[in-house]
């Protein structure tokens, strides 16, 4: 118990340090989500997300990569209709990446409800979005991307608040079962 | 202050208006074209045009002789005659296998020409024995979609920018129908199709609006590399270009000879100045509008927040700007080529708002367009 309460004393240090990385994924994010209504050029009456099909190269940008170390980085990869962002989440040991694994495969499970969420991350990536131009022409783009920085900022929250139950958890279990012996 | 009217709730793809100025069409981002009137102060849906199959990318309307043109994503594009009491659709024969991205008529409105996705300008001109709008191609060296097409006043020439990070001016000489082209400081011989002259401003931006200047002697144009430049033909096509720290633009025009107003995901429109020495500079935004004041929040406007939105805070969506979103196109409302004294834009919030030039000077301390 007492280790805990050192660990979450410990937590609003971190977050001053999380400050500037989510301020230049907010730059990012805002220079990057600059989109318009673009049919295909190559397939007659289609409309895809050019980031996706990769059919032009001259509609792509520059894919930006902010991170804040090795494990906690964020891939935005840019095209004229469309922008993927990817999301690598901190796992410091194996109980947070099965957490994050689990975590992740139930949103993605259920991204219809949340618009922008893509079904599969990119690989070496934990979570993606794609946002096209049809979702920033319905919901505002500040909006957007705070929902993005949002993301980012309870993840780590959710799944350290994971663990401690799933520890205190583990610690009950394990007492009950050895009062039997 | 800007005459604002909130027409629709979704984005609006495209705008024109007509000769007079007592009507407006617009596209919701669908397959329709609305016509406004004016009833009263309040503006109106007229008519619904809908033959387009697929979203509607482009329109113009030509003010002399009242004809409109619209142009969409199904690869056709329709000129539009007012008829008694409705509107009778022409269909084009462009010749395109993709999108059609927009369309402009040309000044003395015997041609127009449409930008496609399928990397070609077609230049529609009606042939009377067939009573149909047929189309030339311009193919070379377009590499690929068309953004933004802007038309020379001398009726000739024809400026292209696209996705290949190029503005180019062409030729859009057709001579079936017109007398032969005098020359101009972008050249002597115009052959159809041939590429006067072709600009880049060393970056990588898809070149989303051109502009020519009321003399035409000077191009602009705005990139997604967040630059305008500026080409000024009479000065041996001297080039002017500033990477500015703003988002980039998505429309441009020219207001004066030399003061240039562009727009875009900033959602105010700016006024940028060129002069003859080549230097492009950055005025003023012309968005006057006061900032948003944060407003009082009450206890029960906070767990309601909290409730509904899992947000302690007010209601802080809206931006500063009049626009709430990206503006997307910039066009001509009162005035000449020379001198305009208002210009209208539209954006993806369903905002047509009509900018005052006169009241814009006044309200603006050393603002002056020249």
């Amino acid at each position: 118990m007492r280790r805990l309460f050192v660990k979450s004393q410990r937590r609003p240090k971190m977050s001053a340090t999380l400050k500037p990385y989510l301020s230049a994924v907010r730059a990012s994010l805002t220079a990057a989500m600059c989109l318009e209504n673009f049919e295909s050029q190559v397939v007659e009456r289609h409309n895809k997300p050019e980031v996706e099909v990769k059919s032009s190269k001259e509609l792509l940008l520059t894919p930006v990569t902010v991170s804040r170390n090795e494990k906690e980085r964020i891939l935005i990869e840019s095209s004229i209709n469309s922008i993927r962002v990817s999301i690598a989440i901190k796992q410091a040991d194996e109980i947070e990446k099965i957490l994050c694994k689990k975590f992740m495969r139930f949103m993605m499970q259920r991204a219809e409800h949340f618009f922008i969420l893509r079904r599969k991350p990119i690989e070496g990536y934990d979570i993606s979005f794609l946002i096209t131009n049809f979702h920033t022409e319905q919901m505002y783009k500040h909006k957007l991307v705070d929902f993005v920085i949002q993301f980012m900022e309870e993840i780590d929250k959710e799944i350290s608040e994971m663990k401690i139950s799933l520890n205190a958890r583990a610690r009950i279990v394990a007492e009950e079962f050895l009062k039997n012996f | 202050m800007p005459e604002v009217h909130q027409l629709i709730p979704g984005p609006i793809t495209c705008h024109c208006w007509n000769g007079d100025r007592s009507r407006f069409a617009i596209s919701p981002n669908n397959t329709e074209v609305h016509i406004y009137t004016k009833k009263g102060s309040k503006w109106e849906v007229q008519h619904v045009l809908s033959e387009h199959g697929q979203k509607v990318t482009g329109m113009d309307w030509a003010p002399k002789s009242d004809r409109l043109v619209t142009c969409g994503a199904d690869r056709n594009a329709y000129v539009w005659t007012f008829a008694g009491e409705e509107w009778k659709p022409s269909l084009v024969i462009l010749r395109i296998n993709r999108a059609a991205t927009t369309v402009r008529w040309s000044p003395l409105e015997n041609k127009f020409a449409v930008g496609s996705g399928a990397r070609l300008i077609s230049i529609c001109y009606f042939e009377k024995e067939n009573d149909w709008w047929v189309s030339k191609h311009i193919k070379k060296p377009l590499r690929s979609t068309v953004l933004g097409i802007d038309w020379h006043p001398n009726n000739y020439l024809l400026a292209a920018g696209s996705c290949d990070f190029k503005a180019r001016v062409f030729s859009g000489y057709v001579k079936e129908i017109e007398e032969k082209p005098e020359a101009t400081c972008w050249g002597k011989k115009m052959t159809f199709g041939a590429c006067m002259a072709e600009f880049s401003n060393g970056g990588g931006g898809w070149v989303h609006s051109v502009s020519f200047s009321p003399s035409g002697n000077k191009l602009a144009w705005v990139g997604h590399d967040s630059s305008v430049s500026v080409a000024n033909q009479a000065a041996d096509g001297q080039v002017s270009t500033v990477m500015h720290s703003y988002l980039p633009y998505l429309s441009c025009l020219f207001l004066t000879e030399n003061s240039l107003v562009a727009a875009g995901y900033d959602c105010c429109p700016v006024l940028w100045m060129h002069d003859d020495a080549g230097s492009l500079t950055y005025i003023n935004k012309l968005d006057t509008a006061e900032k948003k004041q944060k407003e009082f929040v009450s206890a029960m406007d906070k767990f309601k927040g909290l409730d509904n939105r899992a947000n302690a805070g007010g209601r802080d969506v809206e931006l500063d700007s009049t626009h709430q979103n990206a503006i997307s196109e910039i066009l001509l409302h009162t005035g000449s080529r020379e001198n305009v004294s208002k210009f209208a834009t539209v954006g993806v919030d369903g905002q047509l708002v009509i900018w005052d030039c006169k009241s814009l000077e006044s309200s603006i301390a050393g603002l002056r367009f020249k």
